[in-house]
């Protein structure tokens, strides 16, 4: 059998109006980031259902990670704000579903921060995978 | 900043519990201040000088004493910085340094008579025993 | 089933230098749904267009997924092929393979294989595509502005000027606002009343505008373009198309005593009045509060000078509803009450005043004619001290103040300054500073010459303590430079005091579910981009109601919501963006908490009538999401708890299919 090198899986929700200008800013100025990281369009960052994360750890997702604006720069005024909260209930939940609470993370992106999604996306990748594989939800896992 | 002054400040801003740094230097403090003439430094040096970690000269000086903790810097300031608790802060730790055991356990018995409140004995014992 | 095609870009060597763009579209045509699969240098320019237009005719395209640049650069290109192929412009998605993907990695093999996957995860959604309309709503071509100071008059006569209905609702009996009852304004000391009356004028005989004077805005409904609004028209016990103005009876009316708020109470006015001489409309009012014939049924004396016969005792408040496309917040400021300030002995001392007091008190049309006298005595003030800074800049904790720099008193009271020793020059006058903040057009040359020409002492320091002694006000405060405290003598005492939103705005604000912040400040829909519209779709802020604001800059944003309401208006249409929100109304339960997140009020309720399956009905509350005003943030579909509120073009459905196509 041959052994397949461990490559993390990450989901990324990035907010339309200031992450994913963030993430298209990174790749404007050529900053590398793990292609391990596959990224999701939302108009806001309110728009992720808790059950959007869940359902990416239960199909096998190693780490989810939502990028939103600047608190108080919400394109939508306060959709951020929602998000902060919600993901903090969830978060402080997920130990208890058996997902490590690393896998997650909130972080503020501008859409002028292209060095910081790179940055953020290459330490995110590097936690997730010093984590190894998510396994402890492999019970749960659709298997098609 | 020398890390003795940086401790020192840090040491008088947790005693008096004052942000010295929301002070905007308007000056209402001295303004209002009631016993302004008698001192040496201002209460609105008293923030600044804090602030800079500048507390030796403070320490060291008479005005520490002639401040009246009438608040009325605390209630009239914008920024609620609170100036008198800074004072009574500086003063805690002038008395926190003299060092020397001004006064023993040995000494309280004798001082016990009719006159003299106990409890002051108490506090003096603490506030002059290192 | 779809019928998807996918067009694969190479962007010259963008792509296809770290993509292996014919292996990721070979790779493509084994996912579900897709028909054809294709790859070309530049999908963007004609030629590449042109591909996509044939595939979609010749094999019946019912999607198309393009593997190309991010959707920021060109998904609205794409939308319009497919547009004018026929197709609806929302059944395109994009894969990002050039800014997430070619760009930020560097081999081949990593690429392609995530190219793949966006690509597939593009795909997965297109399959839960359906095709949207933008909504439509038709647009009242009529604007309504709320405050008829000289932002609402400005913003008025802007829009007018463009050919459109405008109507003023000013809640006092005639317009001019603040800036009515100025003496100079800064920095050119022009007239207030010569530059702002004529403008007053224009807005009386412009056939474009109406004035309701009087009134007050008492309900809002509706949304973008079409606004249905009621306005109460309060009793003025005064036919207003009757009375011609004269002044008659508010000659010869008997009760005297009324206090004169134009004049800040400072003289009175009599029971039945009329403002100021150049008021708009000219018409007079009642105060049913001090009337004796409204009082006590005696009197009369008004109705019997009054030769139109305009008096009209019996009058009721009136409602008003009326349409309007656009809505415009002009509410205005007021001077915080000096009541909590004790230290400056306001509420001890006639002759501590704030300074719109000391405004009218050197106003030709004011309580002293113009002369600068004191309130307790009537004589002339040999020394004057103005304060800075009263209740600005105050800590969070303060609870006496506001947080915010007033922006206006540093100039205006430069102004007084400078007036006072020009028109009288053997006066003394003392300004107490804590910073001079002048950053205007000419602004800080205005305070230098208040210092250097005109002798204005400005100390460093603030005013601790005012207490009155005799018929002196002892003063006492800190000069920092000099490092003194300093206790001097003054007959006039003037204080800054801070300006805060006119109280009528907070109900106002939750009427038009227009957002405010912590100090009742209308909020912007954008801090630097869109400073003059309210986040809610179809109202626009103007002059002090959006933060301290002198009268250059008032004008400035006054025609800036002007020209945002005119762009409004002269749309026939409104077109929406088709990405909103909507509730499965058989899956709602009318739980209120999609209204509850939603930052543009968008979502409302209905009783809604449903056929059950034993042939009842049954009334049950549901959830109804307006697609004029919703902005599809989303944040409501993730409220609701029973998954009935969903977003159009992000379905929950689309994003977990996402989820699911990167996870595979």
């Amino acid at each position: 059998m041959q052994v397949k090198e461990y490559k993390p899986l990450i989901v990324a929700f990035c907010c339309n109006w200031c992450s994913y200008a963030g993430a298209d800013l990174a790749g404007n100025n050529r900053l590398n980031y793990p292609a391990d990281v596959k990224i999701i369009r939302v108009p806001c960052s309110c728009r992720v259902n808790p059950m959007f994360v869940l359902r990416a750890f239960q199909r096998g997702a190693d780490g989810v990670i939502l990028c939103g604006c600047h608190p108080g720069d919400c394109h939508y005024t306060s959709g951020n704000y929602y998000t902060r909260r919600r993901m903090a209930l969830l978060f402080s939940m997920l130990d208890y579903l058996g997902i490590e609470r690393e896998r997650t993370r909130v972080e503020w992106v501008s859409a002028a921060e292209g060095a910081k999604f790179a940055a953020t996306m290459n330490d995110f990748a590097e936690k997730v995978a010093a984590l190894g594989e998510n396994k402890r939800l492999e019970d749960l896992r659709c298997k098609k | 900043m020398s890390n003795s002054k940086k401790y020192l400040r840090e040491e008088i801003i947790r005693i008096s519990g004052v942000n010295p740094k929301k002070c905007m230097r308007c000056g209402k403090c001295s303004a209002t201040c009631p016993a302004y003439d008698e001192m040496e430094y201002h209460p609105h040096q008293f923030v600044y000088m804090v602030e800079n970690g500048n507390i030796e000269p403070l320490l060291e000086s008479e005005s520490l004493y002639r401040c009246l903790t009438c608040f009325a810097c605390v209630e009239r300031c914008p920024r609620s910085v609170e100036p008198a608790k800074l004072v009574e802060a500086v003063r805690l730790a002038a008395v926190r340094k003299q060092g020397n055991n001004r006064m023993t356990a040995n000494d309280v018995p004798e001082l016990i008579d009719d006159e003299t409140p106990q409890q002051l004995i108490v506090s003096a014992f603490r506030k002059y025993t290192k | 089933m779809q019928r998807i095609g996918v067009f694969v870009c190479w962007c010259g060597s963008n792509i296809a230098g770290t993509v292996d763009v014919v292996a990721v579209a070979e790779a493509l045509k084994k996912e579900p749904g897709v028909v054809f699969s294709a790859n070309y240098q530049y999908m963007c320019s004609q030629a590449g267009q042109d591909l996509i237009k044939q595939a979609v005719k010749e094999h019946n395209l019912t999607g198309i997924v393009v593997c190309s640049c991010s959707p920021r650069m060109h998904e609205a290109t794409f939308r319009k092929t497919a547009a004018a192929a026929g197709l609806n412009p929302y059944m395109v998605e994009i894969a990002n393979i050039r800014e997430q993907c070619s760009w930020v990695h560097k081999e081949m093999p990593i690429g392609t294989e995530k190219a793949i996957i966006l690509g597939k995860a593009a795909i997965a959604k297109v399959n839960l595509n359906v095709p949207l309309t933008p909504g439509e709503s038709p647009v009242t071509k009529r604007a309504l502005v709320i405050g008829g100071g000289i932002a609402g008059i400005q913003t008025a006569l802007d829009i007018a000027d463009a050919g459109f209905e405008v109507d003023i609702v000013e809640k006092k009996p005639t317009i001019g606002g603040k800036m009515a009852q100025l003496d100079k304004t800064f920095p050119t000391l022009d007239c207030a009343a010569c530059i702002l009356t004529p403008k007053m004028v224009d807005v009386a005989q412009n056939e474009k505008i109406r004035i309701f004077s009087y009134s007050e805005v008492t309900e809002v409904k509706g949304f973008v373009g079409n606004f249905d609004v009621k306005i109460k028209k309060k009793a003025r016990y005064v036919k207003e198309e009757l009375c011609t103005g004269c002044g008659a009876c508010t000659e010869k009316c008997p009760m005297k005593k009324v206090p004169n708020d134009f004049n800040l109470n400072m003289d009175t006015k009599r029971a039945i009045y009329i403002p100021f001489a150049q008021a708009v409309p000219k018409v007079a009012t009642i105060d049913p509060d001090y009337c004796n014939m409204l009082k006590n049924g005696k009197c009369g004396v008004c109705s019997k000078v009054c030769t139109a016969g305009a008096i009209d005792y019996t009058q009721k408040d009136e409602f008003i509803e009326e349409k309007y496309g656009a809505i415009v917040v002009a509410t205005g400021f007021n001077p915080i009450s000096m009541d909590k300030f004790d230290e400056f002995a306001y509420n001890q001392s006639k002759d501590v005043i704030t300074s719109l007091e000391f405004e009218r008190l050197t106003n030709a049309a004011g309580p002293t004619a113009g002369k600068l006298l004191r309130p307790s005595d009537g004589k002339h003030p040999e020394k004057i001290v103005f304060v800075q800074c009263v209740g600005s800049r105050c800590d969070a904790c303060n609870e006496k103040g506001k947080e915010y720099c007033s922006k206006i008193c540093c100039m205006y009271t430069a102004k007084h300054a400078m007036l006072t020793r020009d028109k009288y020059p053997d006066t003394d006058v003392t300004v107490f500073y804590i910073d001079v903040r002048t950053p205007g057009k000419n602004f800080d040359e205005f305070y230098r010459r208040a210092v250097e020409e005109y002798g204005v002492h400005y100390i460093k320091g603030m005013v601790g303590k005012v207490s009155p002694e005799g018929d002196k006000l002892m003063v006492q405060a800190s000069d920092l430079l000099d490092n003194k405290q300093l206790k001097i003598e003054a007959d006039l005492v003037v204080l800054a005091a801070a300006i805060e939103p006119d109280k009528s705005a907070r109900p106002l604000a939750t009427m038009l579910t227009a957002s405010m912040d912590t100090n009742d400040f209308f909020t912007e829909a954008h801090p630097k981009l869109r400073p003059v519209e309210s986040p809610t779709a179809g109202v626009f802020l103007s002059g002090a109601c959006q933060g301290p604001k002198d009268i250059p800059e008032t004008v400035a944003q006054a025609g800036a919501a002007a020209s945002k309401v005119i762009g409004l208006l002269a749309k026939d249409k409104l077109t929406g963006n088709p990405c909103v929100a909507h509730s499965n109304e058989l899956m709602c339960n009318g739980c209120s908490s999609c209204e509850r997140v939603c930052p543009y009020g968008a979502i409302t309720y209905e009783d809604k009538e449903f056929r059950m399956p034993d042939r009842t009905t049954q009334i049950r509350r549901i959830a109804v999401v307006n697609p004029a005003v919703c902005q599809g943030c989303g944040c409501c579909t993730v409220a609701c708890p029973s998954g009935a509120m969903d977003l159009k073009g992000f379905a929950s459905e689309q994003i977990m299919a996402e989820v699911d196509a990167i996870c595979k």
